[in-house]
């Protein structure tokens, strides 16, 4: 018997798939959201093998603010959870100097999921129950001189999933802030990342499945970022200006 | 990056390419003077590393479709024994053929033609083949089987990714009524004693047996000889008929660090055997087993090459035709356990007729086992080989990680062969370190 969906935004990401992949082997129906949603008909038809799941595909740009209202009421069924893995790292060198690649940045990350989930948090609230999860990035936990622009708009994706989830509470909805540090994937392809600290994406895709059946809040990916980022963020500032990290 | 086999010995640094998608894999293959693809690197030696581009393929892992009215499943390469086991299972489909570890890709099952418990009744992998696509140097893609384009298939199987990269393929998976192995355990006090019982059991579906490989005299070859059958829905207990496929979750354990030299030494391996084999003894009889105990033992135990510590083991598989089986068998056996050396269990099995271009089995008794790599023990399996060599037997390729290319070029008449259509059929750019020693 399939359990009631799950909506992924962004699947065409490592991070998206994965989550789909934790949650189908757990029994949920699939709705998986890309820019051409139809060049993923083969990760639709193997996963749909591999679980014994529906899985359908569905057009989702979340850079096209004005077209959320119109998918969300397009959904066939309105999922019981709503993951948002929408992100885009680009290159820090770039978007210091380039505004128009800051803004689109800013926009994948901050802008866009936040919208997004704000359509769906106001059907979820009507409906009267729902899960909405958002991957942030533990590069929102502190802004600093290698990634700045890309953590900026994750710190603001952070704080308006910590505002969702106060708004929510006391109406019976959730909403989980799952913080990544390193994980492996296509964004992260060629940087020479440290091997304990660097999650696999299925890890991610695990820890969100436990997150959302426990009702937990905020996740790290790896756990061990929970300790390096405390650590992070109560460096004075007056040392932390100084440091290349 | 470093890349060995499951022995951990050899290591060679090599450039890694993973390709998601045929595309990438042409790009890579074209433009590349030499590659291979690889795996979940379950050979136990350098049949999948080339040095300079050496394709991880697990990235192209989608299943496409499953028919059930046949059992046909099509797969890309990179996809797993055990991934299909867990989404076909439940639905009463198994492989056909299954090597002693789920965690090899379907790609290097083919590349390998690999053979499990049920060779002497249903053949090597390539029985479960419907079709393949293979890349070739050019990257163009060719679907091959037994009846189209039959050279590359008959070549293909068995052919340790020498003849092109593989895709995708068409597998046929058998039905079954539940997820447990109805198993018989048979002491033999005897190597005689443990090929008769094999001989006496060419119906069983699976059949094998642990050989006691430091035992000595009388003893020479004592075996306990496991038979099994897939379990009809009213053998099970009343209370399992409505789930059949529910088995006990097996907690995996993990070696965690590389046990030091001494784990292995000669009075722990004797010890270990002499136990193993009182333990057999005890369980004399019939039982019902779950799949992943019978077919899998070794996967509960991850990462169980690490037992051999840092510097790895090497494996050695032949197999020896019929007619001298038993005497190349007790050869073999006296010259291991004179050495004092060996692995924790030996296995051996009963192959069937085949006649492939190049597959490993043949009909005969194979036998594999393991030694912790040092110069004692490489002494040993030259010497090993020498006896497979007077007996008329061959090696395992996807164990194979030091045998010289002059002894393989003996031990097996179908080398010239294969060399020739490698060069006819373009198929050189696909090369690995194995091929290179073995002048392939």
């Amino acid at each position: 018997m399939t359990k009631a969906p799950v909506l992924i935004l962004g699947a065409r990401s490592d991070i998206g798939q994965a989550i789909a992949r934790a949650f189908a082997a757990d029994g949920h129906a699939i709705q998986l959201a890309a820019r051409n949603s139809k060049t993923l008909e083969a990760e639709r038809a193997d996963m749909e093998l591999r679980y014994n799941v529906t899985v359908t595909l569905h057009d989702f740009d979340a850079l096209a603010i004005e077209t959320h209202d119109a998918f969300v009421s397009g959904l066939p069924e309105l999922p019981e959870v709503a993951v948002s893995v929408v992100g885009y790292m680009g290159e820090q060198a770039e978007n210091e100097r380039d505004p128009q690649a800051a803004a689109r940045v800013l926009r994948s990350n901050f802008e866009g999921p936040a919208s997004i989930l704000a359509t769906l948090a106001n059907e979820f609230e009507t409906r009267g129950y729902g899960t909405l999860v958002g991957v942030s990035s533990v590069a929102g936990d502190r802004g600093r001189a290698t990634n700045y622009v890309y953590g900026s708009a994750k710190a603001g994706f952070t704080a308006f999933l910590s505002g969702l989830r106060n708004r929510l509470a006391g109406k019976g909805l959730h909403v989980v802030t799952v913080l990544p540090g390193f994980v492996a994937t296509q964004m992260t392809e060629g940087m020479d990342l440290p091997a304990k600290l660097t999650a696999q994406p299925d890890e991610v895709g695990e820890a969100t499945l436990n997150a959302v059946r426990k009702g937990r809040n905020v996740i790290y990916v790896r756990r061990i970022w929970w300790l390096i980022m405390l650590i992070i963020r109560n460096i004075p500032e007056f040392i932390f200006k100084k440091l290349s990290i | 990056m470093k890349l060995s086999g499951w022995g951990r010995y050899p290591v060679h640094n090599a450039r890694v390419e993973t390709p998601r998608d045929e595309d990438a894999v042409r790009a890579l293959v074209t433009g590349r003077q030499s590659v291979i693809a690889r795996g979940n690197g379950r050979a136990y030696g350098d049949s999948a590393i080339n040095q300079s581009a050496t394709l991880d393929m697990r990235q192209m892992n989608h299943m496409h479709s499953f028919d059930e009215k046949t059992g046909q499943l099509t797969v890309e390469a990179g996809v797993l024994l055990g991934d299909i086991i867990s989404a076909f299972l439940p639905r009463g489909w198994f492989p056909l053929v299954t090597p002693g570890t789920k965690f090899v890709s379907v790609g290097g099952a083919i590349a390998a033609d690999v053979h499990g418990k049920n060779h002497h009744k249903e053949g090597s992998f390539r029985n479960s083949v419907d079709w393949i696509d293979v890349m070739d140097a050019d990257g163009k893609v060719t679907r091959c089987s037994p009846d189209k384009n039959a050279v590359l298939f008959d070549h293909t199987l068995g052919g340790m990714g020498l003849t092109g990269v593989i895709l995708r393929a068409c597998l046929r998976l058998r039905p079954v009524e539940t997820a447990w192995i109805r198993q018989t355990t048979l002491p033999a006090t005897s190597l005689n004693a443990a090929i008769s019982a094999m001989e006496d059991a060419q119906d069983a579906t699976y059949s094998v047996a642990w050989i006691d490989c430091q035992a000595t005299g009388d003893d020479l070859g004592r075996s306990l000889v496991i038979l099994g059958e897939h379990a009809a829905l009213s053998e099970l207990p009343a209370a399992d008929r409505q789930t059949p496929f529910a088995t006990p979750k097996k907690t995996k354990r993990k070696v965690p660090f590389d046990f030091p030299e001494f784990a292995l030494h000669p009075l722990s391996l004797k010890a270990f055997n002499a136990a193993y084999y009182k333990a057999g003894l005890k369980k004399e009889g019939t039982a019902l087993v779950d799949w992943d105990s019978y077919f899998y033992p070794l996967d509960a135990i991850l990462e169980w090459n690490r037992i051999y510590g840092r510097r790895g083991f090497a494996q050695f598989q032949c197999v020896l035709p019929l007619e001298s089986s038993e005497t190349g068998l007790s050869e073999l056996l006296r010259s291991i356990s004179a050495a004092g050396t060996g692995s924790f269990l030996a296995v051996l099995k009963r192959f069937g007729e085949q006649e492939s271009a190049f597959s490993f089995p043949m009909e005969g008794y194979t036998l594999a086992l393991d030694f912790p790599m040092s110069e004692k023990n490489y002494k040993l399996l030259e010497t090993l080989d020498q006896i497979t060599l007077t007996h008329g037997g061959r090696f395992y390729l996807a164990k194979d990680s030091r045998m010289s290319a002059d002894t393989f070029a003996r031990s097996d008449d179908r080398v010239p062969g294969f060399q020739s259509q490698r060069t006819k059929q373009n198929w050189t750019r696909f090369s690995s370190v194995q091929s290179q020693r073995l002048a392939l």
